[in-house]
């Protein structure tokens, strides 16, 4: 591989815009460059990762034992609730968009810049200024209401700091939106010539479906959120049973924002799976159009399908019925999308490089975690399934096994680019390996579990359940370790690595036309688009 | 078109003046459908509470200051059709003209907002206010402090909207006066108006939702 590196390319090390822009701290910090905002929201979503990776651990080890030893019940409430919080708003929702997508996007367009570079650093602020009221509540005692912050437990029952919580939640709620909104505009607005929608790295038009799911479903956490507080602070009773205000409305607003919100993690995700994809397997993919528009079918089907949620909660059964069959359709683009990466793959010739193969676990586990969405999304089943391990081991598989697996395949494809330099391939091709193997480990015992009949958030379980309990959480070891190696192997490869050069996959898209790492303004002169993407020629 | 526009009003990320205006009025529109979300949470939360507690809402509605909430919606439209004016006298070139219209339209939010806080008083002083001050008694007081809970909620975020808005058009207003705008670029100016607009539009139906129903019994 470094044998496609050149002396230019030897020369632009540790060059481009990580120099370019000056080195001083204050060069970072008030950067405008859409590629140091993302490295900055790289290093803050690492670090919320590995907090809300500890808080897994400590629930993982308190499983091992059925009395829950470890942990007592209050301690494990406000452990899980840290996770999950931590999780979906400071980890999952910006993983991709806002790391990789400030990064990829106007380079794959061939633009400069992002349309709002201000904007863009005045939402990685909103979302540091969110982290410290979140991470403020551990400070003062933690939350114990779950990540779902349900009525009316968390405006008329808890003790803990449910305030702070919804607080850091709406900040970050908002740099979500603005950076939705900035990467619409710069898709409509900064495409370079020739560089029409068909063109686009399907990568993009991932960025940009989900980008709508963030402008339309977070504005009413934001306000639902926003509910909880005043009621809590002001006695706002919208959701307070005692004045005829209703609980069961919170949980349609939040999910009316929480089932799209998956959607926000797991678009990013399918855009990053089909670039690492078609340069492993060094093919055109199968039906751009249908994987373009599938995601924009997603991102509609998904708001309507929130009710789903709420099958045991009282609403009506013919609601039930509603909900069910418009949550199977959403299988429909789904399932086309897994068809299509499978095709691009048919009786082609697999690349197995770290990248890939974490794109192929992402498939894998994807698609598992999707049919146990649909076994959910059966009312009949569903009454039986719902608050059990099933329930936590569908999501994980779809958040974790595919958000996640997506997120590190992309870091690792995109490392090069960013950096300037290759990472050890051997020892990330184990990395990947252990991940998957340790995820199916932690989380296909919990389908068992909740089939069985666990419930989810209790710290304490019935003795039968242990030996499963315990496969999980050796499981969660090796997913732990898994996880901690990227931090070895890539922070070495920050020093020692070898230059990458500008195009070490022989990949195609105008992010491998330009020098690694990138210069400032991207292009030293806007490129014409000639070509489709994903032109692989051998 | 870029003749007497200045060079510097261009940033480096786009090409020229009118790809930057298009992506600056597609933010602003984009970031009012986030807005019209929102508002939808209360708008949806109204819908309920008001299905279920019809007469409730009707008393309720009766307590408000009628007059008021009509003054404070002239004050409010009136502002919103002088910033659009002041939009129309800039692509005219008459950048003096524009600048006294924006900060016209600007006194006008504050009036709006000097008019809701007398009502927020004298709202105070009756005792409406729940979880602060709430005497209200008889069989539907609960339910009356729902539809109160609503419009302090409501008119409250409807109010910092305002707040932005006054600030916004001062600054338009100081900008313009120093001869920052002229026809070919303008973009902050409209931009702003087209904010100033989704917040006259939420009040026109805040207005009837919380001060007409009043009169439906």
């Amino acid at each position: 591989m470094n044998a496609t590196a050149t002396t230019a390319d030897l020369e632009s090390m540790g060059s481009g815009y990580l120099v370019e822009g000056g080195r001083t701290l204050w060069s970072w910090l008030g950067t405008r460059d859409h590629k140091r905002i993302a490295i900055l929201y790289t290093i803050a979503i690492t670090a919320f990762f590995f907090m809300g990776g500890a808080a897994a651990t400590l629930i993982r080890l308190t499983l091992i034992h059925p009395d829950g030893r470890l942990l007592s019940a209050e301690t494990y409430n406000k452990t899980f609730t840290f996770h999950g919080v931590v999780m979906v708003w400071f980890f999952l929702i910006p993983s991709i968009p806002s790391t990789m997508g400030n990064f990829l996007v106007p380079i794959m367009i061939g633009a400069r810049d992002m349309a709002f570079p201000r904007l863009n650093l005045f939402s990685w602020y909103l979302y540091m200024i969110g982290g410290l009221f979140t991470a403020a509540t551990l400070v003062f005692g933690g939350v114990d209401t779950g990540w779902t912050f349900y009525t009316p437990f968390s405006t008329m029952f808890s003790n803990t700091n449910v305030i702070l919580a919804v607080v850091g939640v709406f900040v970050v709620g908002f740099s979500t939106i603005l950076t939705g909104m900035n990467l619409i505009v710069t898709t409509h607005m900064m495409r370079a010539p020739g560089m029409h929608w068909y063109r686009l790295p399907l990568f993009v038009w991932a960025m940009y479906a989900t980008s709508v799911v963030m402008m339309l479903a977070t504005p009413v956490l934001a306000m639902t959120l926003a509910l909880i507080g005043l009621e809590r602070l002001a006695g706002v009773g919208i959701f307070d049973p005692a004045l005829g205000g209703d609980p069961i409305l919170f949980q349609h607003f939040f999910w009316f924002y929480s089932h799209p919100a998956v959607y926000i993690m797991i678009l990013p995700a399918m855009g990053v799976a089909s670039e690492l994809i078609c340069n492993g397997v060094r093919r055109r993919i199968f039906g751009y159009k249908f994987m373009a528009w599938s995601m924009f079918g997603i991102a509609f089907i998904g708001f309507l399908v929130w009710g789903h949620h709420m099958f045991v909660a009282g609403q009506s059964m013919y609601a039930g019925i509603v909900f069910s069959m418009l949550s199977f359709v959403v299988a429909v683009p789904s399932a086309i999308k897994v068809f299509n990466w499978l095709a691009t793959l048919y009786k082609g010739d697999i690349h197995f490089h770290a990248p890939m193969i974490y794109a192929l676990g992402f498939v894998g586990l994807f698609t598992l975690g999707g049919m146990t969405g649909l076994f959910l999304a059966a009312v009949a089943l569903d009454v039986n399934l719902t608050d059990t391990y099933f329930v936590v081991a569908h999501f994980h598989y779809i958040m974790v096994g595919g958000s996640v697996m997506a997120y590190l395949g992309g870091i690792h494809y995109w490392w090069p680019k960013a950096t300037g330099r290759m990472y050890s391939e051997n020892i990330a091709r184990l990395a990947a390996i252990l991940m998957f193997v340790g995820f199916n480990l932690t989380f296909f015992p919990q389908y068992i579990l909740g089939y069985e009949g666990m419930p989810r958030r209790y710290h304490q379980y019935l003795p039968q359940f242990q030996e499963l309990n315990v496969i999980s959480s050796i499981g969660a070891l090796i997913l732990a370790v898994s996880y901690l190696m990227p931090l070895f192997y890539l922070g070495h490869s920050l020093f020692r690595g070898e230059p990458a050069g500008s195009n070490p996959w022989r990949a195609t898209g105008l992010e491998w036309t330009i020098a690694s790492p990138p210069p400032e303004h991207n292009f030293h002169e806007t490129p014409v688009v000639t070509a489709d993407p994903y032109d692989y020629r051998d | 078109m870029n003749a007497s526009m200045p060079a510097a009003a261009v940033q480096q990320q786009f090409d020229d003046a009118p790809q930057q205006k298009e992506a600056a009025m597609l933010g602003m529109w984009a970031f009012i459908a986030t807005e019209v979300l929102f508002f939808g949470v209360l708008f949806a939360a109204y819908v309920i509470c008001r299905w279920r507690f019809q007469l409730a809402f009707v008393e309720g509605s009766s307590h408000l200051d009628f007059p008021m909430g009509t003054a404070e919606t002239a004050i409010l439209l009136t502002s919103g059709c002088l910033s659009a004016i002041a939009l129309r006298q800039i692509q005219l070139n008459k950048a003096r003209q524009s600048a006294v219209l924006l900060l016209a339209a600007s006194l006008l939010g504050v009036a709006f907002l000097v008019l809701h806080g007398m009502e927020y008083h004298d709202e105070f002083k009756e005792g409406l206010i729940p979880g602060i001050r709430y005497v209200e008694k008889g069989p539907s007081a609960h339910e009356m402090e729902l539809f109160f809970a609503l419009y302090y909620v409501t008119t409250g975020f409807h109010s910092l909207h305002v707040l932005i808005g006054v600030v916004l058009l001062l600054i338009m207003a100081l900008r313009t006066w120093r001869g920052s705008f002229c026809a070919p670029y303008h973009t902050p100016i409209e931009i702003t108006g087209l904010y100033w607009s989704l917040v006259d539009i939420v009040w026109i139906f805040v207005y009837p939702a919380f001060y007409l129903v009043g009169s439906a019994g």
